[in-house]
């Protein structure tokens, strides 16, 4: 199982890159969404590994929090406020 | 049997989230990116979700990893849409290869042409 911990670190890394060099702001957002996905797999993982069943709500919290943080974005690129 | 399946699972999640990854970081366009990415790694973290569910039922993990599910099925498409639409709005090109702009048609209220 470290294995694919160790993997799924490597993805985010790989979604790092994205982000550094990505020509737009799209491109970042979506790959910061990418990345928070990933990381919930990674709770879910680590959950498993260690026995303790809250990261697995601390993976359910990223992902809530994860889509507002990317319908805000997308308002913001759309020019409109949070309330349109 | 609820080890191998497992096992079985959890491969097919790496698997997608890394064809995602690939996807996000050589396609050429944000709508590219978008579309092949979100699905792709959607789908493998459910897999990995549904493998704790395989392996220890429906007592503590296994229902927590079972409400995960759902929730990351809505709100990552939820998101993926928006994200769409507001990168086009933001007059963000397509890639020039692409064949087919359809929603331009719908911004000016033209009918669609099939």
């Amino acid at each position: 199982m470290n294995i694919a911990l160790y993997l799924l670190i490597a993805f985010c890394l790989l979604c790092l890159i994205r982000i550094i060099l990505g020509p737009t702001v799209a491109d970042r957002v979506v790959a910061i969404d990418i990345m928070g996905i990933l990381v919930v797999g990674i709770c879910i993982l680590l959950a498993e590994k260690t026995g303790r069943s809250f990261l697995i709500d601390v993976g359910m919290a990223w992902i809530i929090l994860s889509f507002i943080g990317t319908l805000t974005m997308a308002k913001y690129l759309e020019n409109k406020k949070l309330n349109e | 049997m609820s080890d191998i399946l497992f096992y079985l699972l959890i491969g097919t999640g790496i698997l997608f989230d890394l064809f995602g990854c690939i996807g996000l970081l050589r396609l050429p366009d944000v709508y590219n990116r978008l579309q092949s990415a979100t699905k792709c790694v959607t789908l493998g973290t459910c897999c990995i979700a549904a493998s704790l569910l395989a392996r220890y039922g429906l007592a503590d993990f296994g229902l927590k990893a079972l409400l995960i599910i759902p929730l990351l099925f809505f709100t990552s498409t939820v998101a993926a849409h928006a994200l769409a639409r507001g990168s086009y709005k933001a007059g963000i090109r397509l890639w020039k290869g692409s064949v087919k702009d359809d929603y331009s048609k719908a911004e000016a209220n033209e009918p669609v042409k099939e």
